[in-house]
């Protein structure tokens, strides 16, 4: 069976243009006609279950849309025959946010509740039990519908936000790898790092300050040493192996292996459930149209802006960032030209932990919550920004960290949303068929 | 501590079939980066069609198993010709970044509450036994001696398994010696001197592509053949175990990926076993049995560095036939 198979297999080339449309064809569609249709049982196999039963007079509605938001992040999920819906999520003592879609109600019906303004949207603790039932009052009347051009607004607001948390991480990525030619897996873990030690510390200062300097310490200490991290993995393992001269597939297959050492390190110390930082949980404010933020959303915003634009600023004109250039430009004539590469590489290091850390912290609110493997979760989306920005471009990294985020975020009005990371990571590679040196790359690093 | 059981249980892994959908998986990838030199990062993903392919084609299609095994294997086989034609042309780290979005991307699809009818979503598959059962030709009954006593279905799974296998090893022997094989290790080392010497390197990288992926797709089959398609399984994290596996063994070797997830499982198993056993017996102290059983992880982590430093040609390689000259 297998013979047969390798014979086609040589055959094959001949016939790539036909295959090629093919192929393509099939995976959009597959992407674009998504058209959920049952009850779905539970996402990641979650342990906990929130449900409920859409009825109209007794009668069940088939079809109908909700959205239940909260830790572990934003599910979908459609009634089935029934009018029966259930999701798994990871954690119980939680609040969850439930969010009917009253568009995929039947025509003149709504969901009715006369003391409250938004009776589609519910908030259901996951109490002791692990189980929690949430059930609307549906009936007739007004409908209270967000309309698309306000979804799109709220959704770019947020992709906006993760993209500029996205680029704090992916421009340390970019640079990394500029410098030293190691597509670094680990940097997930740099990103995790950072949130660790916050709850760490936070959960330790407590007991001393109030909660609010107890948070501002441990980031500050988290961000410290997350960039002590980066030197520490420079000195420990990468400037050992540059010594060495290891080729750089193998640099790569050891930073996966760091990256599932320190990856499980992590598990081993803080366990494999997801713990909310200090303020997690902060009221939204009503920012202009729909747009709601709280204050930690905001902050969050401010912080990426500042910091990637003091990095650029740093980059483009001080005497280290210039050398960094250098050296992603064409490492051996830098070091011809009198450029200290070991001195520059490991302040590239000691960058890229501290604005990994910095990233992670802000992730952690952004999910929201802190797990022993976040970082992993957005390794590839980092990747994806940096070779679409173009491989070893800080900027770059920068243009491609927004358009994935935008691309994370909006995808979500087309698609369910337990597939936006799979429509941001379709889209790379969609790209890289037409331009394979990214957007601000160069041609002559491709080939 | 209950050294019997611990020692048993380590040897019934030798003929387990995750050890042998390990090997097939680590045998395809030493066709992909151990002879071609391609860095393939989306091994999980080929597995995670094999397995769907096989599971879906059944319980949605009801076809028989050997023509669901087809359906698998050909899934595999066009998502390597897929991913083959826009990055083979690129310098390896696209491939490698490509490979491992794709995998993610079928994971997720398989994962997405939106085909729940078909793909089970995050419950996966299972039940899907019935024909491939009914082909058993062993009788009924538990046959074996000491570690490796097995029901009739669970030795029909062995079976099918390390004749799968063994089909795979004496192709890849076979291939590997042959003029196709020779020019597949000249674009290894050097892709420009080959095309000087008018081959169509291109076609030739695809091929491997092709091949090595469908017998990835074999390995996810046979580790869906016991019992059920979770895509929990078909994570990352599963294509860094079979590197590890493979660079274990040694990457441009035969039997090197069949060495190398044998010792890998035989020593995964024993220490799933033995260090919550020791944190029982008090002898490794600060930890829970929780923490011990993470151990075993960091420790793949910490040995693939180590191997891929120390030792990169593997336990079987030859030192002057790597991957790693770039």
């Amino acid at each position: 069976m297998t013979i047969t198979r390798s014979a086609l297999a040589r055959r094959v080339p001949r016939t790539i243009g036909v295959l090629l449309a093919l192929f393509t064809a099939a995976f959009a569609v597959i992407l674009m006609t998504v058209s959920p249709a049952s009850a779905a049982p539970s996402a990641d196999g979650d342990p906990y279950r929130v449900s409920g039963n859409v009825q109209l007079d007794g009668e069940p509605l088939e079809g109908v849309r909700l959205t239940i938001d909260g830790p572990g992040g934003l599910q979908e999920v459609v009634t089935d025959a029934n009018g029966q819906w259930k999701v798994g999520v990871p954690e119980k003592n939680e609040t969850y946010v439930v969010t009917l879609d009253e568009e995929t109600l039947p025509a003149g019906i709504a969901v009715v509740d006369p003391e409250d303004d938004t009776p589609n949207v519910k908030e259901a603790e996951v109490g002791q039990g692990g189980r929690v039932t949430v059930n609307f009052f549906i009936g007739e009347g007004e409908r209270h519908v967000t309309s698309f051009f306000d979804q799109f607004v709220q959704r770019s607001v947020t992709g906006i936000s993760f993209g500029l948390m996205l680029a704090l991480a992916a421009v340390g990525l970019t640079l990394v790898y500029g410098t030293t030619a190691i597509a670094n897996f680990a940097h997930a873990e740099m990103v995790t790092f950072g949130p660790i030690v916050v709850g760490a510390v936070a959960a330790a200062a407590t007991a001393a300050m109030p909660i609010e300097a107890a948070l501002a310490v441990a980031i500050v200490i988290a961000i410290v040493l997350s960039a002590g991290l980066g030197l520490f993995l420079d000195v420990v393992i990468w400037r050992p192996l540059r010594r060495r001269r290891v080729g750089v597939v193998q640099l790569m297959i050891v930073s996966i292996g760091l990256s599932l050492t320190m990856r499980y390190l992590f598990q081993f110390f803080i366990g494999g459930g997801t713990t909310q930082l200090p303020f997690a949980a902060m009221e939204k404010i009503p920012l202009f149209g729909v747009v709601q933020m709280s204050w930690i959303d905001i902050a969050s915003i401010v912080i990426s802006i500042v910091v990637i634009v003091a990095f650029a600023l740093w980059l483009s004109y001080s005497r280290v960032g210039k050398a960094t250039r250098a050296i992603s430009d064409n490492s051996p004539l830098a070091a011809a030209s009198g450029i200290d590469v070991d001195a520059v590489v490991r302040v590239v290091w000691v960058l890229a932990g501290a604005m990994a850390g910095l990233a992670g912290i802000l992730y952690a609110y952004y999910r929201p919550g802190l797990k022993w493997d976040m970082g992993t979760q957005v390794l590839l989306l980092m990747f994806a920004a940096v070779t679409l920005g173009g491989l070893g471009t800080a900027f770059g990294a920068l243009i491609g960290s927004i358009i994935v985020g935008l691309l994370v975020e909006l995808s979500t009005l087309w698609i369910p949303a337990d597939l936006k990371f799979a429509g941001a990571l379709f889209i790379l590679i969609v790209i890289l068929l037409f331009r394979p040196q990214g957007i601000l790359g160069r041609r002559e690093r491709i080939g | 501590m209950d050294w019997l059981n611990i020692l048993s249980n380590s040897a019934s892994s030798i003929i387990s079939p995750a050890t042998m959908a390990y090997a097939l998986a680590a045998l395809g990838l030493a066709v992909h980066f151990g002879y071609a030199g391609l860095l393939n990062m989306g091994v999980a993903g080929f597995m995670a069609l094999g397995a769907y392919g096989y599971a879906i084609s059944i319980l949605t299609f009801g076809f028989p198993w050997w023509l669901a095994m087809l359906v698998g294997l050909v899934a595999s086989a066009g998502f390597a010709f897929v991913l083959g034609i826009p990055t083979l042309r690129l310098r390896g780290d696209y491939l490698a970044i490509v490979t491992i979005a794709a995998a993610e991307v079928v994971r997720l699809l398989f994962l997405t509450t939106a085909f729940d009818p078909v793909t089970g979503s995050a419950d996966g598959l299972s039940g899907y036994h019935g024909s491939f059962r009914d082909a058993n030709p062993l009788p009924d009954g538990n046959y074996g001696f000491g570690p490796w006593v097995y029901s009739s279905d669970q030795w029909w799974v062995r079976i099918v398994g390390v004749i799968a296998l063994a089909l795979a090893v004496v192709l890849v022997w076979r291939l590997m010696a042959s003029p196709w094989g020779r020019v597949l290790k000249g674009i290894r080392e050097d892709e420009d001197a080959v095309r000087a010497l008018g081959k169509n390197v291109f076609s030739y990288k695809m091929q491997a592509l092709v091949l090595g992926g469908v017998i990835a797709g074999a390995g996810g089959i046979v580790y869906a053949l016991p019992s059920a398609v979770n895509s929990g399984v078909y994570v990352t994290s599963l294509t860094f175990f079979v590197y590890t596996a493979l660079l274990l063994g040694g990457a441009a070797t035969v039997f090197g990926p069949l060495i190398g997830s044998l010792i890998f499982w035989v020593l995964q198993t024993l220490l799933s076993n033995l260090l919550p056993a020791m944190v029982q017996a008090g002898i490794l102290p600060f930890m829970s049995q929780i923490q011990a059983g993470t151990l075993r992880f960091i420790l793949v982590g910490v040995a693939l560095m180590l191997l891929v430093v120390f030792r990169p040609q593997g336990i079987f390689g030859n030192k002057k036939e790597l991957t790693f000259v770039r």
